[in-house]
């Protein structure tokens, strides 16, 4: 008996089974009052279906799922090595090509061609209005997440900050909230944008000056608490922020100029090419970035700060600057949120999507600019997939134990994300190699 | 006096209770190759970090004559500002940005005095393109004068010991220092790559004009390239004077016998 369990593959095989069981627990049935063990029992015993094949109870699909699972882990552990090198050699010549610059902006040119004429092929209303409020939006926010996170290097927990501050902003000057706006005009909310833009990235500023001192985990922690903070004053200042009954109607874009005159709103597809003409002037910013001398002094702070000082790089300097373009990112994804939703409560403004935004980046690759946006893209369709046509059992609120197991996964098969910026695959070979600097180098060989 | 490019005055550093620099009083001239030796733990990092704004001395001053001459206090100073002020080192364990390449690392170095200017990074205009081509053209010149032109894409955490070495003074020179700071460049290098190290230090000093203050345990290295030493142990300088001086001094004697020997272990 004892040696079974010293077999690793009976090991391996229990692991498999305890994770499918713990996420049939997660998503099965909630418990009551009266029967607190249902949620527990149910998750087991409840009558479910074998993949919409035939009837029969909860833990026959999952003690199936726990076996195929434990014989793909079990094959990944023979014959990864093999399939990854496969799928290198695979890859090598659209890699190699992928580096040529001519070939770049082909794809780029045929992504966006693709994107202006995507709302044509999808007319499902359900889907015309993920595509802005769920895809291009979040988009949006990860590829700003990514300066911060996969560019400088700094955990962000509370990104979501910077967007409620842009969408509050929005309000506030388009005359939503309580607190009345600017010299009492009643603006479009295009003028929102830079008066936005410039104030979540002054709350970057503020935030991040003294705070960004702090090494990775501390300030992954002020970070969270700012986040709270903000969504509690969202709640709680009444007079300001119209507290947890949300904001009153937030207008729509709107143009005059001239003879032209055109209102947003009516349908989500003008909010769509309106959110993407923003995407792609973003994108284009930010790679020009990444290839900058900011860029390259990034990855420096980012590899090793105490080196990039000693050659004359401030690191407070590129962090709060890295801080504040990836708020005005934020802040003016709020703006299009708000005057889109026409609606904002304090309620959107939670933990949970902050996370959800580190999700994407972390799944895309950090520091890529194209693998956040891809990943950004698959998991959000995925959720909304969840979202529109559930499976059976399904709440919404699974999809964070999804997403949790997915982290995981990439974690352990391909940590630098989906498609890895080439520095940070680099990093990630390396500190596996244990060529990682730790602080303790700066006395050379001082314990 | 008015050409000591570093003036190093009754300088103490603790760290709690330990004395890492005790009352430490040294200085170099302008265009001077000036080594600090002494045993293991005897203070030498210490003192480079003092003198590069890593480490803040609780006591004594360190005065150091900038690009015009001009006499600038260190002490309270940041790393980055001692760095813009003129002055480049290189690290015992030898501190690569790894997972970028010979060029890129040099680079950084070259462009890191620029002011910042994001939207001009960002937009790319005519200005930024001429302040990269000039990073670049610095680069590719540096890079051949420390001798590794055709390693200049590869990465360089897959370059050997000396190499790495070699491109940490070359990213140190392209800040433009007055000064380079050489902390144990020699250590874990193979004796042909030493013979190369100390033509290129001489080098540095010869036709670059920038002086040269040098930390090293190979006493060969030292006594062939240095003009003047100054010996640390246990955070004090215990003498200074040309090679000739020092090896013959019976205090230096004593502490490298004692400190390998006896001394240490009654200490610690
Ligand atoms: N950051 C620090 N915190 C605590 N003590 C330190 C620190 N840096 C240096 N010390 C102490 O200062 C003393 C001198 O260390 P230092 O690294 O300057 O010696 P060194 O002469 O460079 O030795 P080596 O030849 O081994 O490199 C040691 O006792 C060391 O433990
Ligand atoms: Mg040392």
């Amino acid at each position: 008996m004892r040696t079974l369990f010293h077999n690793v593959s009976v090991r391996r095989l229990i692991s498999a089974l305890a994770v499918m069981a713990v996420v049939a627990v997660m998503t099965g049935p909630a418990g009551s009052t009266e029967t607190p063990t249902a949620g527990f029992t149910g998750s087991f015993a409840e009558k479910s279906s074998f993949f919409g094949m035939f009837e029969t109870v909860r833990w026959v699909p999952f003690l199936f799922l726990g076996l195929v699972f434990f014989s793909v882990w079990s094959l990944w552990l023979s014959r990864g090595q093999q399939v990854k090198d496969g799928v290198a050699k695979v890859f090598a010549a659209p890699r190699a090509a992928a580096e040529r610059r001519p070939v770049r902006w082909g794809i780029a040119v045929l992504l966006i061609v693709v994107a202006l004429i995507l709302p044509h092929i999808i007319t499902d209303p359900f889907w015309q209005a993920a595509m802005v409020e769920q895809i291009a939006v979040y988009v949006l926010l990860a590829v700003g997440l990514n300066v911060v996170v996969g560019f400088a290097g700094l955990l962000d927990l509370g990104f979501v900050a910077f967007y409620a501050i842009g969408a509050y902003t929005t309000a506030w000057v388009t005359g939503a909230l309580p607190l009345p706006p600017l010299f009492g005009i009643h603006m479009d909310p295009f003028f929102a944008i830079p008066i936005a833009i410039v104030i979540a990235m002054l709350a970057g500023i503020i935030l991040g000056a003294p705070t960004l001192r702090l090494r990775g985990d501390y300030l992954a922690i002020v970070t969270l608490g700012f986040g709270e903070i903000i969504t509690i004053f969202a709640n709680n200042l009444y007079g300001i922020t119209g507290g947890s009954q949300g904001t009153a109607l937030i207008p729509h874009f709107s143009l005059h100029v001239g003879p032209i005159k055109y209102l947003w709103g009516l349908t989500p597809v003008p909010y769509y090419y309106l959110t993407l003409v923003f995407v792609v002037l973003f994108l284009a910013a930010f790679s020009l970035l990444e290839h900058s001398r900011v860029g390259r002094a990034w990855t420096a702070i980012r590899e090793d700060e105490v080196a990039a000082e000693s050659v004359g790089i401030n690191p407070l300097k590129y962090k709060v600057m890295a801080f504040a373009i990836g708020a005005s990112t934020a802040g003016f994804a709020g703006v299009v949120t708000a005057s889109q939703s026409n609606n904002i409560f304090p309620s959107s403004f939670t933990l949970s999507f902050s996370i959800n935004i580190l999700v994407l980046v972390i799944f895309g690759g950090m520091g890529s600019i194209f693998g956040v946006v891809l990943g950004a893209i698959i998991i959000q369709t995925g959720s909304m997939y969840l979202l529109h046509t559930p499976p059976a059992g399904y709440q919404p609120s699974d999809l964070y134990v999804y997403l949790g197991a997915l982290l995981v996964m990439m974690m352990i098969f391909r940590p630098a994300g989906l498609v890895p910026s080439r520095r940070r695959r680099r990093e990630i070979r390396l500190s596996e190699a244990g060529e990682g600097h730790a602080d303790e180098v700066l006395t050379g060989d001082q314990p | 006096m008015s050409d000591r490019i570093f003036d190093v005055q009754n300088v103490t550093l603790r760290f709690g209770g330990v004395v890492s620099l005790n009352d430490v009083s040294l200085h170099q001239n302008r265009g001077e190759i000036l080594a600090v030796i002494g045993p293991n733990g005897a203070g030498k990092t210490s003192l480079f970090n003092s003198l590069t704004g890593v480490y803040q001395p609780q006591e004594g001053t360190i005065t150091f004559l900038g690009r015009d001459a001009k006499p600038i206090s260190i002490i309270g100073k940041k790393a980055h500002q001692v760095s813009s002020a003129g002055v480049a080192r290189t690290f015992q364990a030898s501190r690569m940005f790894s997972a970028l390449t010979a060029f890129e690392n040099v680079k950084i170095g070259a462009e890191s005095h620029r002011g910042i200017g994001v939207l001009g990074a960002m937009l790319k205009g005519p200005g930024t393109r001429k302040d990269e081509k000039s990073s670049d053209a610095k680069t590719f010149k540096l890079l051949e004068f420390v001798g590794m032109t055709e390693k200049a894409n590869v990465v360089s955490a897959s370059l050997s010991y000396g190499d790495r070495r070699r491109l940490e003074i070359a990213r140190g020179l392209a800040t433009d220092p007055q000064v380079l700071l050489l902390d144990e460049p020699a250590a874990g290098t193979n004796p042909s790559e030493k013979i190369q190290l100390t033509e290129l230090i001489r080098k540095v000093r010869d036709e670059m004009g920038v002086s040269i203050l040098l930390i090293e345990h190979d006493m060969k290295l030292v006594m062939s390239l240095a003009e003047r030493l100054y010996v640390l142990n246990f955070g004090g300088v215990i003498a200074e004077g040309t090679p000739e001086e020092i090896r013959a001094n019976p205090a230096v004697i004593e502490a490298y016998l004692g400190s390998s020997s006896v001394t240490t272990e009654e200490q610690a």
